[in-house]
Parts: C-alpha cells; structure tokens; sequence
C-alpha cells in the first residue's frame, strides 16, 4: 500500500497560539486509491489536518508531499499548480452565489486557462463538454444556466463535488461535506464521492462527524483525539471502545 | 467575570466602567464643542431681526417665476448640467476601480500600497466638488471640462470608500474555494469577488450620480459650466425671477434623477 | 427542446450588451457636445503641470487667516449638526408613517424633502441674501441640509423598526415615552449614530466651501487666494482641509465605536 503512496503526511504540527497545538507531529500515508474518513470530536484538529494539505491553513511544522512535491515548501505559482492537482468540497459548498452553475462548474478550470480568457469566459471547448456531461453525472442535467444561489444545499454541494472534479485533481479533500445536508441527502453526496473517486481512480479524504455515514461508505477510518490519531484501520474493525477513545464519554454511544 | 463579582453580584451595570467613562467623554464633548462654537460665532443681531423681513423680501421679488426665460436661458445650460454630472461619474467608476483594488487589503497585500490608495481616496473625498472645480477652472479654463473633472474627481473617494468596503465584507468561503482550486489573482477578482460586489457597485454608482446632478448644477457659480452659471449671471443682475426660475428648472431636475434612480433601482436591485 | 441549444454554456445577455454599447456611444457624444478634444486636454496638462509648481511648496506664513478660517468653518458645522440633529428627531419621528397618522407624517415628509432638495451652497446665497455675510448664513444653510439628510434616515430608521418589539413593550402596560424609550429607541439608536456622524463629516467638508458665497468658515479665504492667484497658499489651505476632515473622520469612527457595542464574542 506504500510504495506507491500518493500523498505522505510526515511530523506534521500545527500550532494556532504558542504551546496549544492543534496537530501533533501527525505522520499519514495515502494510497493511490481509496476512500478515506477521518472522524473525531469539534476542536480536534480534523479541520485543520485537511486545510494543511492543500495549504489553506500554514503548518508549524512537517512536510506533506503529493506528486513528488513537498507542498509546505512550495509558493507563488508553483502552489498554485499543485493545488490545481487537488480538489476539495466544502461544507458550505463555497459556490459563487450570483453565478450560473455552469460558471461554478468552470471555475474547477481557473487554474488552467489563462485569467483574461476566463474572464472573458472563452474557455476550450473540450472542457465545457465535460462540464455538461459531469453535470449529467451528478444529476443537474439541464440546470447549466441556473443560478448558484436557486438550488438547494443537496444541488449545490453536487456543483461543488463536480466543480472539483473539473480540475482533473490527483486527490480529492473534503472537509464535513454533509454537515449542513439532511440523512438522506448526505448519503447521496457520499455515494456521488465515492462513486466518482472509483471512476476517476482518486483517493478521497473527507473528514465527518457522522460515524455510521464513515463506516458505510469508507475503506479506511482514521480517528483523531486531541490532535493524534488513536485508530487507523479498518471500518469494520472499529469498536465501541475505539469510540470511547476518541470521542470521550459513551452516553452517546448506545441510548 | 471580575474578581469582584462575589461582592457585588447582585448589582446590574449595563455599562462596563470604561465604557461608562468613554460616553462620558463623548457628551462632554459634544456639549462643549457646542458651547464653544456658539459664544464664537458673531451673530449681529440686527441682521437676525430683520431676517424674516429680507426673506419676504426676497420671496417676493422672486415672484411671477420669469417661465419665459426657461427656452433661452435655462433649457441648454441644463442638459449641460446633466451631462456633466453623467460624463463626471462614468470617469470616476473608470479611475475608482484600480485605486479602489490597490486599497482594498483582501486584494493587495502590499501595506504601502493600500495606504497610498487610501490617501488618494480620502483626499479626493475631502475637498469639494466647488473647490476640486475651482481648481480645474484654473488649469483648464472655465467651461464644462472644468466642471466634469470636479464631478469625477470628487466622486472618485466616495465610490472608491464604499465599494471598497463591499469588497471587504465579501463571503470569504468562495474566495477559499477558488484559491483552493489553484485561480490566479485576476481571476480571483474577476469570478470571486467582482459577481459578490455588483449590486453594491450599483447601488454605489446610481447614488452618487443622483448626488452629482446636485452638485453640478452649482458648479457653474465658479465658472465650471452648467446652469450655475445662468444663475450666477441672473443674481448679479439682480434678476431675482430669472433666479427663481433657474432654481424651479434645478428643482424639478433634481426630482426627476431620484425617479430616475428609485426606477432603476428597482428594476436592477 | 433540441441538444445542441441545450448546450450552450454561456447564453449571450443581449440587454447586458446593448447596454454597454449604448454606454460608449453616450460617452463618445457627450465629449463631444461638451466640446472635449484632444488639444485642449493637452494644452490643460501642461497648464496643469505649471498650476501644480506654482502651488508647492505650500505657503503657511499667513496662517492666522487659516487657523481663523479652519475654526469658523467647525464651529459652523458643530453648529449646523447640533442644531439639525435637535430639529431632526421630532420632524423625523413625526415622518414615521408607522407610528403617526397621514395628516401629520405628510407635512413633515413635505418640509424634509424641501429640505434635501437644494444644494447647500444654493440655500446659503438665499440665506446671505436675507440674514447677510457671515457663519449665521452658513450655519442656518447647513442646519436646512442636515435636517433634509437626517430627518430622512431618522424616519426610514424607525420605519423600518419591528413593530413586535414594540408591542412585546405596548403589552406591559408601559405608557406612550417608556414605549418609545424601550420600544423605539434601542432599535434605531444604532443606525442614529452611524448617520448623525455622516452628517457632522459632510457639514464639515460643506463648512469649508460655502464661505465662497459668503456664508463663513475657510472657503472665503480660499476663493480669495484663487483670484489673487495665490496658489501656494491655496495649497497650505486645501492641504488643512484635507487633514482636517481625515481628523473628523477618525473622530467619527472612534465615537461609533463607543455607542455602538459590536457582539464581543470574537475578541476574546
């Protein structure tokens, strides 16, 4: 499962106020395929493992390499076209509220096609079609030219899932993408994730809260406790006492 | 809460003492602000005495409006008034944008940078549009030109402060998303905050060019064209119905930019 | 509907554009009516260039008349806004169509539109003409405009107050001032103070420039040094000016800071 490792967390350490670490020296390996939950308590550091991989949080310490890069090192436009690598789906799906969903599918691109072009919305043909057909995938046929802010929280995280999956990424994050969903809804995100991640051949990350969604539709659970991982293995070999551990107190557990 | 809150955890105090001492402060201020000012001012009361009486006066030598003179005198120097105030905001919004971008401190991260712009921003808000066309009238001569880079000049503050605090109060979520996805900055600007800020720059626009029509018509008090000029000319003459005509033609034009303005608003908004 | 029109990604906004063209050409026309070539812009920058040497470096040495000027023209609009705002909250409240009857609410929404509708500078050469030369003109012109500015927003303010809240204090029993004190107040004191400091700032820059009819503060001194053709001066001037309100604004800022208490959670 290693040696073709597509992303290596090493020592990873996160510090939001001196002497509180959030992340402490966290080491990860991820394979090439996969689909990846991470689970834990608010305030545990799940939020902020995921932000570090792809820089949207700056980490104290440690190295995160995907695709032969170490990404903490990197900056200016080489970050950027590293992150053009990654795709990530947002809680509060993230889209640009006054735009048509076809334009949210395209911003997936920006970090391929020139900003003039963009702006001018000349984008290559090539990806306009794969954009209809994604959104044939995920189930918004026909709402092209409808406005982001029209749809419901179900619809629009579907954009969102599409809009990274237009970037071509090589990793797919999500950080609590069902969060603001109701049950139902969330398992048809969770199943569009993981559906695509087996179609697309991408390894998925996504970090919930929701533990009977992790263990129905992950290959890997990994959970955190105050910025550790405590268990890191199998859905079915997850026991209430790994729960416990994690999660503190068992009156939740069971009624 | 305080140490002291055992003591006295019974008594309600809806102001914090530092706050209590900053209001304080604050109407002491004002009062003596006012105190001062007022015993300053020199007012003769002879002219105050015989205020109601000149206004009547006034009112009275305004009256029949001189309607006749709308055609000859008013009617151009009006429409020249209307395209000075439209002509002065479209080049105000075309220098606001990159002056507003560079302080905007979400978009430019360079520190001086921001405080240039904002400088220029406050100094074009400070000084009048009279003052901005007086200034104008006497590099350029006195005419429309004159009047039509006071208009912008002035409105260039004032669009730059308030689309500049739009662009600040942007829903950060979609800027990470797409800097997630690896945009460049342009891009950045152009799909992430520009679709947030329209209707904001919108509202912007049309209230600043409702407020220049205002103040173009005025401009031409000091030379800068429009109908300030007809007016300058019919009080010096003490033509006092050709004044009150000039001020029913402003009047009216006034109320129907708010139309105008409430209409568009309405339709675009 | 057929495949290919299904599959337009960007359908053209024909209204957007015909919008835009009918910008440019606007802007090509009036140019030209108003008589804006190309030569005289240049004939202007060059003009300019020598305006703007004439007027550095700025000439302080007659600041007695500036610092006088400077002082009239706030004393003028602490004036004018104190006076404005006094005036403002009844004729306001009296505005308020969700509270008062039509035939009081329209009379004052009459008289603050009457108010709005005129420049300052406009009501300040009325004002000379009738009361003479002098801070009064100037104040009674700034005092019309504020009550025009504020008497507007005070009246959009409270009506645009939930009259639930209102209620919730009717149904104590409360009488008619503890009402408004309880009910009213609270609601619109925020949105008060936000534009009663706009107004002191724009009474403050309009301070500056009525005395150029006349009506008191720096702006007289300042049309005077333009036909004398004293442009460092006018410089040190406009330079004051320029710092003066940049001072009025800070002032602002930190008052609203002290009245309004913004949700303190996220200072810890």
């Amino acid at each position: 499962m290693d040696n073709s490792a597509a992303l290596s967390i090493r020592n990873l350490s996160k510090e939001y106020k001196r002497g509180k670490p959030v992340l402490r020296d966290i080491s990860l390996d991820f394979a090439t395929r996969g689909f990846t939950a991470v689970i834990g308590p608010s305030g545990t550091g799940k939020s902020t493992l995921i932000r570090c991989i792809n820089r949207l949080v700056e980490p104290t310490s440690g190295a995160v390499e995907f695709q032969g890069h170490d990404l903490v090192k990197l900056s200016g436009r080489a970050l950027r076209e590293a992150r053009r690598g990654i795709g990530m789906v947002f809680q509060e799906y993230n889209l640009v509220e006054r735009l048509t969903v076809m334009e949210n599918l395209l911003t997936g691109r920006l970090g391929y096609v020139a900003p003039l072009k963009a702006w001018l919305r000349r984008f290559p043909q090539a990806d306009i079609d794969e954009a209809f057909d994604l959104l044939d995938v995920v189930g918004l046929a026909g709402f092209a030219n409808q406005r982001a802010d029209s749809l419901s929280g179900g619809q629009r995280q579907r954009v969102g899932i599409a809009r990274a999956v237009m970037q071509h990424p090589k990793l797919l994050l999500a950080d609590e993408p069902t969060s603001s969903l109701d049950p139902k809804t969330s398992v048809e995100i969770m199943s569009l994730m993981r559906d695509l991640g087996t179609a697309k051949n991408i390894p998925i990350i996504v970090n919930m809260h929701d533990v009977e969604l992790a263990r129905r539709f992950a290959d890997r659970i990994i959970g955190m406790s105050e910025g550790r991982v405590v268990y890191d293995g199998a859905p079915g070999a997850l026991t209430d006492e790994n729960l416990k551990t994690i999660y503190g107190g068992k009156d939740w557990l069971h009624p | 809460m305080t140490a002291s809150a055992t003591l006295d955890a019974r008594t309600w105090r809806r102001f914090t003492p530092a706050q209590r001492i900053a209001r304080f402060a604050v109407y002491l201020g004002i009062v003596v602000a006012i105190v001062v000012s007022f015993r300053a001012v020199e007012v003769i009361p002879e002219f105050l005495l015989d205020a109601p009486e000149q206004m009547a006066d006034l009112f009275k030598r305004m009256w029949p409006v001189a309607f006749g003179y709308y055609p000859a005198g008013v009617h151009d120097a009006l429409v020249e008034t209307l395209h000075i105030a439209t002509l002065g905001t479209i080049f105000a919004v075309i220098m606001a944008f990159p002056i507003g971008i560079m302080a905007a401190r979400n978009i430019t991260p360079s520190r001086p940078l921001n405080f240039v712009a904002r400088l220029l921003l406050v100094s074009s808000r400070s000084v009048n549009s009279l003052v901005w066309a007086l200034l104008f009238v006497a590099v350029f001569g006195p005419g429309a030109l004159a009047g039509t880079l006071a208009i912008a000049f002035r409105s260039i503050g004032f669009i730059g402060k308030l689309v500049g605090e739009a662009i600040e109060e942007a829903h950060p979520g979609t800027l990470e998303a797409l800097e997630a996805a690896g945009a460049p900055w342009f891009s950045l600007l152009t799909i992430g905050y520009w679709p947030q800020i329209q209707p904001a720059f919108w509202s912007v626009v049309l209230f600043r060019w409702d407020i220049n029509v205002r103040e173009s018509a005025v401009l031409g008090l000091v030379g800068a064209g429009g109908i300030g000029m007809a007016l300058d000319t019919a009080m010096n003459l003490f033509q006092w119905d050709r004044v009150a005509m000039v001020l029913v033609a402003i009047f009216a034009v006034v109320i129907v930019a708010e139309i105008v303005v409430t209409q568009i608003r309405k339709r675009i908004l | 509907m057929n495949a290919a029109a299904a599959r337009i990604a960007f359908p053209p906004n024909w209204w957007a554009r015909a919008g835009w063209l009918l910008l440019a050409a606007y802007i090509v026309y009036a140019c030209s009516l108003l008589d804006f070539t190309w030569a005289r812009f240049m004939v202007g920058l060059d003009n300019g260039a020598r305006f703007i040497a004439r007027m550095f470096p700025p000439n302080f040495s007659r600041w007695e008349i500036l610092v006088k000027g400077l002082t009239e023209s706030i004393e003028i609009a602490v004036l004018a806004s104190a006076l404005g705002i006094l005036i403002s909250l009844p004729i306001g409240l009296f505005a308020a169509r969700n509270l008062m009857p039509v035939w009081v609410t329209w009379p004052a929404r009459m008289l603050i539109a009457l108010c709005r509708s005129f420049h300052p500078v406009i009501v300040a050469i009325v004002f000379v003409k009738a009361i003479g030369f002098g801070a009064l003109s100037g104040i009674a012109a700034l005092t019309v405009a504020s009550i025009g500015f504020i008497g507007k927003l005070f009246a959009e303010a409270i009506e645009e107050i939930s009259l639930k809240q209102v209620e919730a204090v009717r149904a104590t029993g409360a009488p008619f001032m503890n009402v408004i004190t309880y009910g009213v107040l609270p609601q619109v004191f925020g949105r008060f103070i936000g534009f009663a400091t706009y107004q002191l700032d724009s009474n403050l820059r309009n301070s500056t420039m009525v005395g150029i009819v006349g009506a008191g503060g720096i702006g007289g001194a300042l049309f005077a040094a333009f036909q004398r053709f004293d442009y460092d001066f006018v410089c040190a001037m406009l330079l004051s000016i320029i710092i003066l309100i940049f001072a009025g604004e800070l002032l602002a800022t930190r008052v609203r800071a002290v009245f309004l208490e913004r949700s303190r959670v996220n200072e810890e």
